[in-house]
C-alpha cells in the first residue's frame, strides 16, 4: 500500500507538470478566440510546425537550440499573421460555423503538406535531459522544464495584457468590439497583434513539446482535441477558466491513466468534459 | 432523364468495368450515402463532428459480435442500431435540453468521436487497438459469398448493395426535406427562441433528425467495415473522420441533394487521380491539395460544387429572353 501511495503521489504531481503545458496550449487558443471570436482549429499543427522550425533548425542547420527556439517562435507567430491575413480575415463577417470549419481546412493543409515536405518518419531533436529523483519518485527535466516556461509565459502574458497600452487595447477589444473603434483603437491592427501573439504562444508550446516528443506530421491530432475542450471546459475566451480547466483535465488524464490505462485516462477526461458541458454549458468560469 | 442515368448507373457493372473502377464507384456510392447522412443535420445548423463515433459503432459491434460470439451481422446490426441510438439519445438530449448549440454543439459531439476512438484503443485485447481487427472469414473452400455472413467477394455483388443503400439515404433525404420537421428546423435553425415561441418542440424535433442521421451513419460504418473486411480506429472514428465527413460535404454542398454524393466523388477521384498522374512520389499532395481547396471553398464558394453549379445555372436561365 506504501508503494502505491507513492506512486499515486508521483502520478498527481506528473499531472501537475502536464497541466502547466496544457494551461499554455490554451492560452493562446483562448486569447485568439477572446479577441477575434474564432476558434483556430488548425492551432495544433501550427504548434507541429514550431517543433518542425526547431528541429530543421538545429539538427540540420546545426544551430545551437537557443538561437533555434526563438528563430521558431518567430516563425510560427508570423504563419499565424499569415493565417489571420489570407484565411480568417475574408470570412470575418461569415457564419460563426464557417469561421470555424476554414480553420479545420487549414488544418487538413497542414498536417498534408508536412507529410509531403518533411515526410512520415518521427524524428527527433536527439537532446535528453535527465531524469531527475526525488525520494522514490522520478520526474523528467523537461517536464519541469516545460512547467516553469509555461508558468512563466503565463505570468509574461498576463503582465502585458494587464500593464501596456496595447494589452490594455487587446482586452477592450474582446470586451466590445464595435465601441472600441471609436475610442480611436484599430480592430484591424489589433487583430494582426493578436494572432501574432498566439502564434507565438504556439510557438513556445512548440519549443517545449519537442523536447518531450517524437515529432510527425499526425502529432497535431494527439493534443489538438484536448485543448479545444480545455478551453470550452474553462469557458471559451477565459483565461482563467482555461488555466482551471487544464490542470483539472491534466489530473485525470494521468491518475486516471495511473489507476487503469493512459486511453481510460483520456476517455475519463473526455466524458467529464461532456457532463460538465450538460450542467455548465458556458464552461466553468464562463459567462452567458 | 433522371431515371435513364439511374439505369446506366445500375447497369455499368454488367459492361465489364474493371474491378478497380467498381471499387471506386463503390466507395464513391458508399461515402456518398455517409455524407448524405451526416448532411441531414449539418444543413440545418447541427455541425456535428461526432458522427465517427456513430460510425465506429457501427462497425466495431458488428466486426466484434461476429468474431467473438459468431453473432451474424445481420443481428450485430441490430445490436448497432441499439447502442447508436443510445448513444445520440444521452448526448443529444442534454446538448439539445440546454441549448448547446454552434461551436459549443460542434465540440461536444468532437469529445464524442474522440471518446468512441480512444475506448476502441484502449479495449485492445478485444479490438486489436490501432492495429485493427479483420472480420474471421465466411467464405471457405472457394465459397464467394455468405449471406449469413454479410461477406460477399464478388464486387458486384457490394456495389449493388450500396447502390441501394445509397438510393435508400437520398430517399430519406428526401422525406426529411418535404417533412414538417424540416422546416421546424429551419426555424430552428434561424432563431431558436422564436421556433419555441410558435410552438415548435425544439428539443424533440432537434432529436429526430439526429436519431435518423446517426443511425444511417451507423448503416454505413457496417457497410464500410463488411465491404473492406478491415477496420482500424482511425478509419471508422475519431477527429479525423469526422472532419473529412464535415469537409466532404462542404465541398459537395451540403443544401443540395446530390451535394454529398459529388463531395465524395470529388475527394475520392482527386486523390484516385493524383496518384495516377504522380505515382506514390508524393505520399500526401491529394491532400494537401484538397485541404487547400477546401479553404478556398469555404472562402469564395460556400455552398460547394454542386450548390454553386445550381446557382449559376438559375442565373443563366434566368436571364434568358424564353423566361423574360
Amino acid at each position: 500500500m506504501e508503494i502505491f501511495d507513492i506512486f499515486l503521489l508521483e502520478a498527481v504531481l506528473n499531472g501537475l507538470l502536464l497541466g502547466g503545458l496544457l494551461a499554455l496550449l490554451s492560452l493562446g487558443l483562448n486569447l485568439i478566440f477572446g479577441v477575434i471570436d474564432v476558434v483556430w482549429i488548425c492551432y495544433a499543427e501550427l504548434i507541429m510546425c514550431g517543433m518542425y522550425a526547431v528541429y530543421y533548425l538545429h539538427v540540420q542547420y546545426h544551430w545551437p537550440l537557443l538561437l533555434a527556439m526563438p528563430c521558431a517562435i518567430a516563425i510560427v507567430a508570423a504563419l499565424g499573421v499569415v493565417l489571420h491575413q489570407f484565411v480568417i480575415r475574408p470570412v470575418l463577417g461569415a457564419e460563426p460555423i464557417n469561421q470555424l470549419l476554414v480553420t479545420g481546412g487549414v488544418l487538413f493543409f497542414l498536417q498534408a503538406a508536412a507529410t509531403l515536405v518533411f515526410g512520415i518518419e518521427f524524428k527527433n531533436l536527439g537532446v535528453a535531459l535527465p531524469a531527475i529523483a526525488v525520494g522514490e519518485m522520478s520526474f523528467s527535466a523537461s517536464r519541469l522544464l516545460a512547467f516553469g516556461v509555461a508558468l512563466a509565459g503565463m505570468v509574461a502574458m498576463y503582465l502585458f495584457l494587464t500593464r501596456s497600452y496595447l494589452g490594455t487595447a487587446i482586452r477592450a477589444i474582446s470586451q466590445d468590439r464595435a465601441i472600441m473603434p471609436l475610442m480611436g483603437v484599430s480592430p484591424t491592427r489589433i487583430f494582426v497583434v493578436t494572432s501574432a501573439l498566439g502564434g507565438a504562444l504556439a510557438g513556445l508550446a512548440a519549443c517545449l513539446l519537442v523536447l518531450q516528443y517524437d515529432i510527425h506530421p499526425a502529432i497535431g491530432l494527439s493534443f489538438g482535441p484536448i485543448t479545444f475542450l480545455i478551453c470550452v471546459l474553462g469557458g471559451l475566451g477565459n483565461m482563467l477558466g482555461g488555466f482551471i480547466a487544464a490542470f483539472l483535465f491534466a489530473q485525470f488524464i494521468s491518475v486516471g491513466g495511473f489507476v487503469f490505462h493512459l486511453e481510460w485516462g483520456y476517455v475519463i477526461a473526455f466524458v467529464f468534459f461532456i457532463a460538465v458541458m450538460f450542467w455548465r454549458p458556458q464552461g466553468i468560469l464562463g459567462s452567458k | 432523364m433522371k431515371y435513364l442515368a439511374l439505369a446506366l448507373l445500375a447497369a455499368t457493372p454488367l459492361f465489364g468495368v474493371g474491378n478497380y473502377p467498381l471499387h471506386l464507384m463503390i466507395l464513391v456510392l458508399l461515402w456518398g450515402y455517409i455524407y448524405t447522412s451526416w448532411s441531414l443535420m449539418g444543413r440545418l445548423g447541427l455541425v456535428s463532428f461526432g458522427h465517427g463515433a456513430f460510425m465506429g459503432i457501427g462497425a466495431y459491434v458488428v466486426v466484434m459480435l461476429w468474431n467473438h460470439y459468431g453473432v451474424s451481422p445481420w443481428l450485430g446490426v441490430l445490436a448497432a442500431f441499439g447502442a447508436t441510438a443510445v448513444t445520440a439519445l444521452v448526448i443529444g438530449y442534454p446538448c439539445f435540453r440546454f441549448k448547446i448549440v454552434g461551436h459549443y454543439f460542434a465540440l461536444v459531439t468532437l469529445a464524442l468521436s474522440e471518446v468512441a476512438r480512444l475506448i476502441i484503443v484502449a479495449l485492445r485485447d478485444q479490438t486489436g487497438g490501432s492495429l485493427g481487427a479483420t472480420p474471421n472469414s465466411a467464405l471457405n473452400e472457394g465459397a464467394s459469398a455468405s449471406l449469413f455472413a454479410l461477406q460477399f467477394s464478388d464486387k458486384r455483388v457490394w456495389f449493388y448493395i450500396v447502390l441501394a443503400a445509397w438510393l435508400a439515404g437520398l430517399w430519406i433525404w428526401q422525406l426529411v426535406d418535404r417533412s414538417m420537421g424540416r422546416i421546424a428546423l429551419q426555424a430552428i435553425a434561424e432563431e431558436e427562441e422564436a421556433a419555441a415561441s410558435i410552438g415548435i418542440h425544439v428539443t424533440r424535433t432537434k432529436l429526430q433528425v439526429t436519431m435518423i442521421s446517426a443511425l444511417m451513419t451507423c448503416a454505413g460504418g457496417v457497410l464500410y467495415a463488411q465491404y473492406q473486411l478491415y477496420v482500424n480506429p482511425d478509419a471508422v472514428s475519431g477527429i479525423a473522420i469526422s472532419l473529412q465527413m464535415v469537409f466532404g460535404v462542404i465541398a459537395g454542398g451540403m443544401f443540395v441533394r446530390l451535394g454529398p454524393t459529388v463531395g465524395a466523388a470529388f475527394t475520392i477521384l482527386l486523390a484516385e487521380a493524383l496518384r495516377y498522374f504522380f505515382g506514390n512520389k508524393f505520399p500526401a499532395l491529394d491532400t494537401t491539395i484538397y485541404g487547400a481547396m477546401l479553404v478556398l471553398f469555404i472562402i469564395f464558394m460556400p455552398k460547394g460544387i454542386l450548390g454553386a453549379a445550381e446557382a449559376g445555372w438559375r442565373k443563366l436561365t434566368a436571364k434568358s429572353p424564353a423566361r423574360a
